[in-house]
């Protein structure tokens, strides 16, 4: 489904030159939901952007569903993106302006669907974030769980495979994350892959799968203690 | 996709209120000042005839001093002699051929309360009238007889027409002129070229002559022309006789030549008759003859003044400095959303899609900067209008119409895409992730 064989990403300046990754390896298979866990700095947006092909690895082999994307044009990228990934981020990235219909309705535009089949989808993904009745709301008229749901309708609704999470709950106080989690927790049952990064373990616990980066390489790759139990006992 | 992008353009200038009215204004003004001079230029430098612009041509001939030429460096004269004009006439080598001057008449209209006033007239001969498409509201030209036996016959101008016969067809009627009466052939409806290239020696936006009279009528009448007379020798003693048989040129002569060949021929013709007149003791300069067409008379005679070229440059090196402008609050403004930008290119957006987006609130900003600039040109017209109200032709000249107006709209749309070429390309070549870290 993803995989990753010695990736590396150098960030140069005139005077610096940073390497975010280093000889970075990863396979994750299908319906997966991985936690990636790590300092600051450590190398988990950076291995997210590169995931997402919001950046170019400066070195190393990556493959998604299948394909070599390291060769693809600006056209195809865009093109993968928005078919088979879908983004969660820390603030939201609503556009203000919009409001919460046409916010998901942006990844469908550039899909290419048409009116009736958009609305339907939109409809749809409102109704699985408990948000139907809210579409004509702007971002500014909801709270901050809301306007997470609407981002996570707005991800799920070109119906991708991949879900990539940057600390999805990052804004949300705990009763609101919490109710975010289940709604992740949800979609992945039904069979989307999703690699959130996090900075809490109580968060991470409930992934499958715990990896932990340290200065741009994997120094941990486990299944949650509980889950591991679970596993073997 | 297009609606959906006029969509995010309108909401777009609708969030940035501020910075998307100084870039309509900065775009405005640049076209309201470029547009006002834009207008001018094209109003004097116009084909005032293009659809015969190319078969009509001025006739000039060198019959002037054997010691220095008519005009600097070796052009002949601007005008031709009476003998010339109507030894051309005679040999009817053209097309059509139209001998011409202008002359100043007293008019006593029907009435006892009506005062007498001057008007201005046009002699000419009767292939005038089909030769420049002049227009008529009422009857027609007057007939060759009257070219032939100098009939006192008269066409008038559609004003004029108002003024004598209340707008109603006068055909037949008399009018009163120098104590003589005249017999009304026909009324000429709107008609004004612009420049008024038939004669720029009387001013190149001036009116049009307010009646026209058969040249032969009022050369047997003695009438002076009220044009300009120039002579390189003096004119012998001996009054009118005297005057029309001179080396003084005072008389326009165009004709009309189908094509190249024509044009060739005439030319041919033209010499030859000079090398005759040699022959006469006539012409003392060497061959020197000269065929323009209207567009290239018009460029011989510098109509459109070199001041309102300079003035053309300057309005349109404004337009760039308004422009640069622009393109330093675009880059603000895009700068400013970079964070949208990858945004969208994360949900999918490729830079192709993000940039036709931004081009597209970019022409939408540009499409009201051309509205307001139309709206300043106009302004601007009025403003030289107010300025030169002294000169009678400049009515003529600061006024708009639909072409410059959509020139205007059109000139905005592409001026505002150029300016926001540059900041949208710039910014849909960075990568999304670090655009997302401005959010």
């Amino acid at each position: 489904m993803l995989s990753m064989q010695n990736l590396s990403k150098i960030y140069r300046t005139e005077t610096v030159e940073t390497h975010a990754l280093r000889d970075f390896s990863l396979e994750v298979a299908e319906g997966e939901f991985v936690a990636v866990t790590g300092p600051s700095g450590s190398g988990k947006s950076t291995f997210l952007n590169i995931a997402g092909l919001l950046e170019e690895a400066s070195r190393g082999r990556y493959e998604l569903d299948g394909r070599d994307v390291s060769q693809l044009d600006d056209r195809a990228r865009s093109r993968l993106r928005n078919e088979k990934i879908g983004f969660i981020f820390q603030s939201f990235n609503l556009i203000p302006e919009l409001d919460v219909f046409d916010n998901v309705d942006v990844p469908l535009r550039y899909r290419g669907f048409g009116a009736k089949e958009r609305s339907e989808r939109i409809a749809r993904v409102l109704d699985v974030v408990g948000l139907g009745s809210r579409r004509k709301h702007l971002p500014a008229q909801l709270s901050g769980g809301q306007q997470q749901r609407v981002a996570i309708a707005r991800a799920l609704a070109g119906e991708p495979r991949f879900l990539l999470a940057d600390e999805p709950t990052g804004n949300l106080d705990s009763q609101m994350a919490g109710s975010v989690m289940d709604l992740l927790a949800e979609i992945n049952a039904k069979g989307t892959t999703i690699i959130m990064v996090t900075h809490e373990p109580a968060l991470a616990s409930r992934a499958d799968r715990n990896i932990h980066v340290r200065d741009g390489q994997i120094v941990e790759d486990q299944a949650p203690l509980g889950l591991a139990a679970a596993a073997g006992g | 996709m297009l609606r959906y992008y006029l969509k995010l353009g309108v909401l777009s200038i609708r969030q940035n209120p501020v910075l998307s009215s100084l870039m309509t204004l900065a775009i405005a003004i640049g076209i309201g000042a470029c547009m006002t001079i834009v207008t001018v230029h094209y109003v004097m430098s116009g084909d005032p005839i293009p659809q015969k612009s190319s078969q009509l041509h001025y006739v000039q001939l060198d019959s002037w001093d054997p010691n220095s030429p008519a005009n600097e460096p070796n052009d002949p004269p601007d005008q031709v002699t009476y003998l010339d004009a109507t030894a051309l006439l005679a040999a009817g080598e053209a097309r059509r051929q139209a001998v011409m001057y202008r002359s100043s008449w007293v008019i006593q209209p029907e009435g006892d309360d009506a005062r007498p006033f001057e008007a201005d007239a046009r002699s000419t001969s009767r292939d005038f009238f089909a030769m420049f498409d002049v227009p008529f509201l009422y009857g027609g030209p007057w007939d060759r007889l009257a070219d032939d036996n100098a009939e006192p016959v008269v066409v008038l101008g559609r004003e004029l027409n108002e003024q004598l016969f209340g707008g109603e067809n006068p055909v037949g009627r008399q009018l009163r002129m120098n104590g003589e009466l005249w017999r009304v052939t026909g009324v000429i409806d709107d008609w004004m070229p612009v420049p008024k290239f038939y004669d720029v020696t009387t001013g190149a936006f001036n009116d049009v002559e307010a009646l026209f009279l058969p040249f032969t009528t009022t050369i047997a009448r003695e009438v002076y022309n009220s044009g300009n007379t120039n002579c390189w020798k003096p004119v012998p003693e001996g009054g009118w006789e005297a005057f029309v048989n001179s080396e003084c040129v005072w008389m326009q002569f165009w004709v009309e030549l189908e094509d190249r060949a024509a044009r060739d021929a005439y030319m041919a013709f033209l010499d030859g008759y000079v090398e005759s007149q040699k022959a006469l003791g006539r012409f003392p300069r060497p061959l020197n003859n000269r065929l323009r067409n209207v567009n290239e008379h018009l460029a011989y005679q510098e109509v459109v003044d070199d001041s309102v070229n300079i003035m053309l440059v300057l309005a349109v090196l404004f337009l760039v400095v308004c422009l640069l402008n622009t393109v330093g609050l675009l880059l603000a403004k895009v700068t400013r959303r970079s964070g949208d930008i990858g945004l969208r290119r994360a949900l999918g957006a490729s830079r192709r899609a993000v940039f036709t987006q931004y081009i597209i609130e970019a022409g939408l900003i540009g499409l009201s900067g051309g509205v307001l600039g139309v709206l300043l040109t106009w302004c601007g017209l009025q403003g030289i209008r107010v300025l030169y109200r002294g000169l009678d032709f400049i009515d003529k000249l600061a006024r708009m119409d639909w072409v410059m107006v959509g020139a205007a709209v059109a000139l905005a749309i592409v001026s505002a895409l150029a300016a926001a070429f540059y900041p949208t390309w710039r910014a849909c070549a960075i990568q999304p992730a670090s655009q997302l870290k401005t959010l």
